[in-house]
């Protein structure tokens, strides 16, 4: 419902703003030309999205998300305490973080949801998020993926000269609004109950 | 020069680990195709709309204008606004942020400090809204507190960074 009022409001302010500027024509032909374009995006973006999901699928079955769970024990018993002691939840939260890690967008939604029902069970509140609850989901809606292959995939559409050269940026960016958001958690926990 | 051998030589290291513990690499890889193009069949019919919708706002001259509009309130971020509309619909579409970002990758060049900008946006940010109702939404939690609050800071300090780090690595 959101994205339909969304691409209303887009197409009523497109229309109003070409009908005052005199813009009309170019405006017309930008509706077309944008739907031919969303096709040819998708086919010159699919090649890289099919290799980089193949090789997803490589890093699974090899186990290293198994792997990359075992580092994250030490910083996933800091973050949540209920996992301390609890070695299963621990490891579905720790599942949950490293399919985020590996970009592994079908299984790390799945996985997130369970991660996330299990600590609000544990919590025992009806409703409410617990503290950890509103930490995975946090840590959830922040992208910490590696490597953000569907942006490399639309930088090489686009012809870029290298289509990874972002990657240091995008390593920095994420991992300091990452650590915003969980300083903004531990600080806002003692205040929104 | 790293840079450029980054992608061969973490696919050849990823491949080479798999196949030493026994891994089928190539039915692997070619089943994780057959995934990209689930994925890709997913957001091609909802990118036909949404890029159709933008290229008329940016034809219409109203991209322009809103940008302009938005200049004094961004430059004192940090950020080019022209990266304006891609801020809005980030929280609430991936798709639709998809389209805004190619979209500015087109209109003022891909290797750009825009087009940069907004790749490093989409890369290192999430669709907010989405996933906390999905989670949320799937685990039965119904009051969600500071979720919201917090990862929307993390998000705009993620567009301040990601437009500084752009600016760090690239000028």
């Amino acid at each position: 419902m959101a994205m339909s009022v969304l691409l209303v409001v887009m197409m009523l302010c497109a229309i109003i703003f070409a009908a005052f500027q005199g813009t009309t024509a170019e405006m017309s032909s930008g509706l077309l030309d944008g739907a031919k374009d969303a096709v040819g995006l998708a086919i010159s973006m699919a090649g890289v999205i099919c290799l980089w999901c193949g090789v997803v699928e490589v890093m699974r079955r090899s186990g290293l998300m198994e792997k990359l769970a075992k580092i994250l024990r030490w910083p996933i018993s800091a973050l949540f305490p209920e996992a301390r002691k609890d070695n299963s939840l621990r490891g579905d939260i720790a599942a949950s973080v490293s399919a985020n890690l590996l970009g592994l967008g079908n299984a790390a939604t799945p996985l997130s949801i369970r991660a996330a029902t299990r600590l609000h069970d544990i919590s025992g509140r009806s409703g409410k998020a617990s503290n950890s609850v509103c930490m995975l989901v946090i840590l959830g809606s922040c992208s910490i993926q590696i490597i953000p292959a569907t942006i490399a995939a639309a930088r090489a559409s686009q012809g870029a000269a290298n289509p990874f050269d972002i990657l240091p940026a995008v390593w920095i960016t994420t991992v300091l609004s990452c650590t915003v958001g969980i300083v903004a958690g531990v600080l806002l926990k003692r205040v929104w109950k | 020069m790293f840079w450029q051998l980054i992608t061969p030589l973490l696919i050849f290291g990823v491949v080479s680990y798999a196949l030493l513990r026994g891994v089928d690499v190539f039915g692997a890889l070619i089943a994780g195709a057959r995934d990209g193009l689930n994925v890709l069949l997913r957001i091609v019919p909802a990118l036909v709309p949404l890029l159709a919708a933008i290229t008329m706002l940016r034809a219409s001259g109203f991209l322009d204008a809103f940008s302009e509009f938005s200049r004094p309130a961004f430059q004192w971020l940090g950020i080019p606004p022209e990266c304006a509309p891609l801020l809005i619909v980030r929280p609430f579409s991936g798709s639709g942020a998809l389209a805004v970002g190619v979209e500015l990758m087109v209109s003022h060049g891909v290797d750009s400090l825009v087009g940069r900008t907004a790749a490093v946006m989409l890369g290192s940010t999430e669709t907010t809204f989405y996933a906390v109702s999905v989670i949320c939404g799937a685990a039965g939690v119904t009051k969600t507190r500071f979720i919201i609050p917090a990862a929307l800071i993390a998000d705009l300090f993620g567009f301040i960074m990601a437009a500084a780090a752009v600016r760090w690595f690239f000028t």
